[in-house]
């Protein structure tokens, strides 16, 4: 079974975002991880793996930065790394999409794996998209997996409870928080990581130039939401408060 | 001139951290108030393969350096002071001289199941008249054939309990005094050997600390790890790296300190603003801030001299004196911050400053500490 992990870094989910004096997302300071919901995905691809025999090949589009995502996946036992940086580039979830499916139609695969989406930008689009650039079929927001006889069985939650899903091989499944528990890198694994292939790569190499994988969406401003306002408490006895909060409810807030 | 850590280092530290706030924090209230060895968490260590983290693969370890030791322990005794000196005692103590003096059939039989984290390594040292001097040493090991016959007893060993093997140090040659010491390593389950732990300790109270007592302890002849009488010169060897390691804990146990002490100030309301807002405060964290950084980046110059097989043994006792007399301070001051709560076991504070006064003691005290750094000034 060949795998491939698409694996994105993000901030760290306890990173303070500011913005720069261009009015862009300043990354300066910031400690990057890699991707929660890619982590499932590693996971996934690494049990797997181990059931079926095989190779987990990560996938990542970057700066080079990004190797440290793709190092703590071949920590955690993944067998080889590919990074494909795309130098001054700007991207949206189509350039990026283009940039993985290019990459990935250059290896051989059985099943693609990724988060269902980044904790960053929250788009949830650039799984689905390789899978139709691909055209092969995607399953997302997967909370169980079983590989049996070239078909992924997958179970996603729906809003009224669950639903299973059989698709063939060749698939894109993207991993919800639930599909399992991601192992802490052994410190072996560690060690051993910096051994392992991590293939760099160029849009060039990948026979890519601006102009294909141009834009299609372009982020015109960024600004900080509003601070959150100081609670208000509701002194006084239990039955005239709750009065009293439901008006506030209603005239105030104005949700109910 | 370089104060990065490498990738390895960073990666090391990072899954250290992260498995420490999720498996250990968690616990670490409980292990302190039961006394309950947190053989648990030792075990899923052991599957991270951090019980043979600085020793190489050959023998059951990661192959990482010095240093990322010296990172995991300061991340684990930040989580819980008794599952750290668990593992250093392990690593510094229990795996360390096996590694540094044994033969190349010890290292196989003895380091290996140790780095697998199949047992717990511990080293019979401390005796009720040899802390400090090492001349006052009492246990005697007499070869009788092709064995040695050990009787005395130690005092203040740790992890013992858990020990397949104990390396001790007795008494080979006693018209020699200090220089007639020689270590051996001597099977827990070996005929007159006995194990307790029965100490009431002020701190630690998770971390495993036993009285050996040996009445004709009969172990064979090639147990002897390294050269006859070199004993003493050996356990200074390990005492020096273990003092690195000593430091990283109290630096461990001192940022507790400061989180809970940050995350207590700016949470508590008086006087209509939060704690953290008054100079009083601020001035107490930004000293624990900076005492706690100075002592880190001296663990690590020490560390990275033993990585870079240059002389280390000055800075390391000066890691050790500052750092474990600067983890008290912090945890004095954060109890501090705290007021009345502090004093209270409902917040971590209290357990800090008496897990923290150990590490003024254990492997050398402060005045050893201090006696080694003026013997390398040349007095």
């Amino acid at each position: 079974m060949k795998i491939a992990v698409l694996v994105k870094q993000t901030f760290d989910t306890e990173a303070k975002i500011i913005l720069d004096v261009n009015g862009k997302i300043s990354s300066s300071g910031v400690s990057l991880i890699m991707n929660p919901y890619d982590e499932f995905a590693v996971e996934e691809g690494l049990r797997i793996k181990e059931k079926e025999g095989g190779e987990v090949t990560v996938i990542s589009v970057g700066g080079q930065q990004a190797q440290d995502a793709l190092r703590q996946a071949l920590a955690m036992g993944a067998d080889k790394a590919v990074l494909v940086d795309q130098g001054e580039a700007e991207l949206d979830e189509y350039a990026t999409a283009t940039i993985l499916a290019k990459a990935i139609s250059d290896l051989e695969y059985d099943l693609i794996l990724g988060g269902f989406r980044a904790i960053d930008d929250g788009s949830a689009q650039v799984a689905g998209r390789v899978a139709e650039i691909l055209n092969i079929p995607v399953v997302n927001v997967v909370t169980g997996l079983e590989i049996e006889g070239g078909k992924a069985v997958a179970t996603r939650e729906t809003e009224s409870g669950s639903e299973v899903l059989e698709v063939p091989l060749p698939a894109v499944i993207t991993a919800q928080k639930g599909l399992n528990e991601p192992r802490y890198p052994s410190m072996k694994g560690i060690m051993k990581a910096k051994k392992k292939p991590m293939d760099k790569k160029t849009l060039a190499d990948l026979g890519l130039d601006d102009g294909k994988i141009s834009a299609k969406v372009k982020a015109l401003s960024f600004s900080l939401p509003e601070p959150r306002k100081a609670g208000k408490v509701i002194p006084g006895e239990a039955a005239e408060a709750a009065r009293e909060l439901a008006r506030l409810l209603r005239e105030e807030a104005k949700v109910i | 001139m370089d104060f990065n850590l490498t990738k390895d280092q960073q990666m090391i530290r990072d899954v250290v951290r992260d498995f420490a706030e999720q498996e250990i924090v968690p616990r670490a209230s409980e292990i302190d108030k039961t006394g309950q060895f947190p053989l648990e968490i030792v075990n899923k260590m052991a599957e991270m393969d951090l019980m043979g983290l600085p020793f190489p693969e050959e023998y059951g370890g990661a192959g990482a350096d010095y240093t990322s030791y010296c990172l995991a322990v300061e991340e684990i005794t930040r989580a819980c002071g008794s599952t750290g000196l668990t593992y250093e005692a392990h690593i510094s103590l229990g795996c360390m001289p096996i590694f540094l003096f044994g033969t190349e059939e010890q290292k196989k039989e003895y380091l290996t199941p140790l780095c697998r984290g199949e047992c717990l390594g511990s080293f019979g040292l401390t005796e009720p008249e040899a802390g400090s001097d090492a001349g006052g040493t009492k246990t005697t090991a007499e070869l009788d054939g092709d064995e040695w016959v050990i009787n005395g007893g130690k005092c203040f060993i740790t992890n013992a309990s858990y020990a397949k093997y104990v390396t001790i140090t007795a008494l080979t040659d006693k018209t020699k005094g200090k220089k007639g010491i020689s270590a051996i390593i001597v099977p827990t389950d070996a005929a007159g050997f006995t194990i307790r732990a029965g100490y009431e300790k002020m701190g630690l109270h998770g971390s495993n600390t036993t009285e050996l007592f040996f009445d004709n302890v009969r172990v064979p002849k090639i147990n002897l790890v390294g050269k006859v009488n070199e004993g003493f010169k050996q356990f200074l060897t390990v005492l020096d790296g273990g003092r690195i390691a000593i430091a990283a804990m109290a630096v461990g146990l001192a940022q507790a300190s400061l989180d809970a002490s940050l995350k207590y100030a700016q949470e508590r309301v008086q006087f209509g603003s939060s704690i953290s807002k008054f100079q009083a405060i601020q001035f107490k964290l930004a000293d624990m801030a900076t005492a706690i950084e100075l002592a880190r980046l001296m663990y690590l110059k020490a560390a990275w001299l033993k990585d870079n097989d240059q002389p280390y043994s000055k800075e390391a006792a000066m890691a050790k004196v500052f750092a474990s007399e600067m983890a008290t301070r912090a945890a004095l001051e954060a109890i501090q911050i705290h007021g009345g709560y502090g004093y209270m076991r409902e917040f971590p504070v209290e357990r800090y400053l008496r897990d923290a006064k150990l590490l003024e003691i254990g492997e050398g005290t402060s005045e050893v500490q201090r006696l080694v750094i003026a013997r390398h000034l040349g007095c």
